[in-house]
C-alpha cells in the first residue's frame, strides 16, 4: 500500500464535507461538515509530514486543530443566539436581510 | 516509537487496517449527510473523527492522533452535543431542498471536484518515495514536534494563543444573555397570581397523576370535572411520550386489563 492512500481518503472526506455544507439546512449539522472538511485537510498534512519526512505538516495540523476549536466556539454561540432569537436553527429561516 | 514500519511500501498491518477502517470512515461521513437527525450525524462524526486519529498514530504522529481524541472527539463533539440539547434534539432537519435544483449541482460540482483532486493526487504522487518520519521522530515525536513549534513556529503559537483568547472572550460575549427586564421575585409572582382575572391557577397547577388512577411523570393529572391538566412535561409531550389519561379513567376503566405489577 502507498502512502499516498491517505491522500485519497482525504479528498474523498473533504469533498463529502464540501457537499454537505451546500446540501444539509441545519446550521449544526453544516457546522459538523466544515469540522470533517478540516480533519480531511488535517489527515494530508499528516501524510505529507510522512511523504516528507519531516514535521512540519504536524505543526501545521496541529495550528489546524487550535482554529477548528475556535471557529467551534464562536460558530457554535452565534447559532445559539439566533436560535434564541429566531427559535430556529435552520441556515434559511435566517434570512431577514432578503426582505 | 515506530509504528510504520516501511516507509515509501507500508508495512502490511498498516494496508490491512487502512482497507478496513478508510471505507468505513467514507461511509460514515456519507451516513452524515443521508441520516435525518443532527444527533446521529453527530454520532457518525465522532467515528470518522476517532478514524482519523487511528490514520494519525499509524503514520507516526502519535501526539496529534492523542490531541485529536481529546480536542475533536473529546472537547468539539461534546460541545455539538450540549448545543444540539439547547437548540432542542427533537428538531429534526426537513430534507427537502429549498432552493431549486441545488441537490443536483452539488453533487455535480462534487464528483467534478473529487474527481479533479483524486487524479491530480495521482499524477503528483505516484512513483514519489515517501521518506518516513523514523529520522524526524528519532528523539520522539512529542519532543520533535516542540522542537519545531518553539523554536520555527514559536510566533504563529503566540498568535494563535492570542486567537484562543478572543474565541473564549467572543463566545462568552455571544452567549451573554441580558436581561431588560427585571426578574419578578417570588412575592411578586405570588401577588400577581392572586391579584389576576380569576383564582383558577392562584393555586397553581396539579402535580401528574392527581386525581388519576396513576401517578407516573407521563400522566397528564385530571381536573375535578375530569378534563386533562397541561401538567406533563413539554418535552415529555413532543416525544411523544405520554400516556393517553382516558385509559386511566375512573369511568372508562377496564376492568379486564390486570394492575400492572
Amino acid at each position: 500500500m502507498n502512502a499516498a492512500n491517505y491522500l485519497y481518503i482525504s479528498a474523498l472526506l473533504f469533498t463529502i464535507g464540501a457537499v454537505g455544507v451546500v446540501v444539509r439546512r441545519n446550521a449544526i449539522v453544516v457546522f459538523m461538515c466544515i469540522e470533517l472538511m478540516l480533519n480531511a485537510a488535517n489527515l494530508s498534512f499528516v501524510t505529507f509530514s510522512r511523504i516528507n519526512g519531516d514535521l512540519d505538516g504536524q505543526v501545521m495540523a496541529f495550528f489546524t486543530m487550535v482554529v477548528a476549536a475556535c471557529e467551534v466556539v464562536v460558530g457554535l454561540a452565534i447559532i445559539v443566539t439566533i436560535y434564541r432569537s429566531r427559535r430556529s436553527a435552520s441556515v434559511d429561516d435566517a434570512s431577514l436581510l432578503k426582505r | 516509537m515506530q509504528l510504520a514500519l516501511e516507509v515509501g511500501q507500508t508495512a502490511q498491518p498498516e494496508a490491512i487496517m487502512f482497507w478496513i477502517l478508510g471505507p468505513m470512515a467514507v461511509v460514515a461521513a456519507l451516513g452524515m449527510l443521508l441520516v435525518k437527525k443532527a444527533v446521529h450525524s453527530a454520532i457518525l462524526m465522532a467515528f470518522v473523527m476517532v478514524v482519523l486519529a487511528i490514520f494519525y498514530i499509524a503514520q507516526d504522529a502519535v501526539f496529534l492522533g492523542i490531541v485529536q481524541v481529546v480536542v475533536y472527539t473529546g472537547a468539539v463533539m461534546m460541545l455539538f452535543l450540549f448545543i444540539l440539547m439547547l437548540v432542542g434534539v427533537d428538531s429534526s432537519d426537513s430534507l427537502t431542498e429549498t432552493i431549486a435544483g441545488l441537490r443536483p449541482i452539488a453533487i455535480t460540482a462534487a464528483v467534478g471536484f473529487g474527481g479533479l483532486m483524486v487524479s491530480l493526487l495521482g499524477r503528483a504522487t505516484l512513483g514519489r518515495q515517501a521518506i518516513g518520519l523514523s529520522a524526524a521522530n528519532a528523539d520522539g515525536n512529542v519532543q520533535g514536534i516542540a522542537k519545531e513549534l518553539f523554536s520555527t513556529y514559536v510566533f504563529p503559537f503566540e498568535v494563535v494563543s492570542a486567537l484562543l483568547i478572543t474565541a473564549a472572550m467572543g463566545a462568552m460575549v455571544l452567549a451573554h444573555h441580558q436581561r431588560t427586564t427585571v426578574r419578578p421575585t417570588q412575592r411578586q409572582l405570588s401577588i400577581n397570581r392572586f391579584r389576576g382575572e380569576s383564582l383558577g391557577s392562584a393555586a397553581g397547577l396539579p402535580g401528574p397523576g392527581v386525581y388519576a388512577r396513576h401517578n407516573a411523570v407521563d400522566v397528564p393529572a385530571l381536573l375535578p370535572d375530569g378534563t386533562p391538566a397541561t401538567s406533563v412535561n413539554a418535552s415529555l409531550e413532543a416525544r411523544g411520550d405520554m400516556l393517553d389519561y382516558k385509559s386511566f379513567d375512573l369511568a372508562e376503566v377496564n376492568t379486564q386489563i390486570e394492575e400492572e405489577k
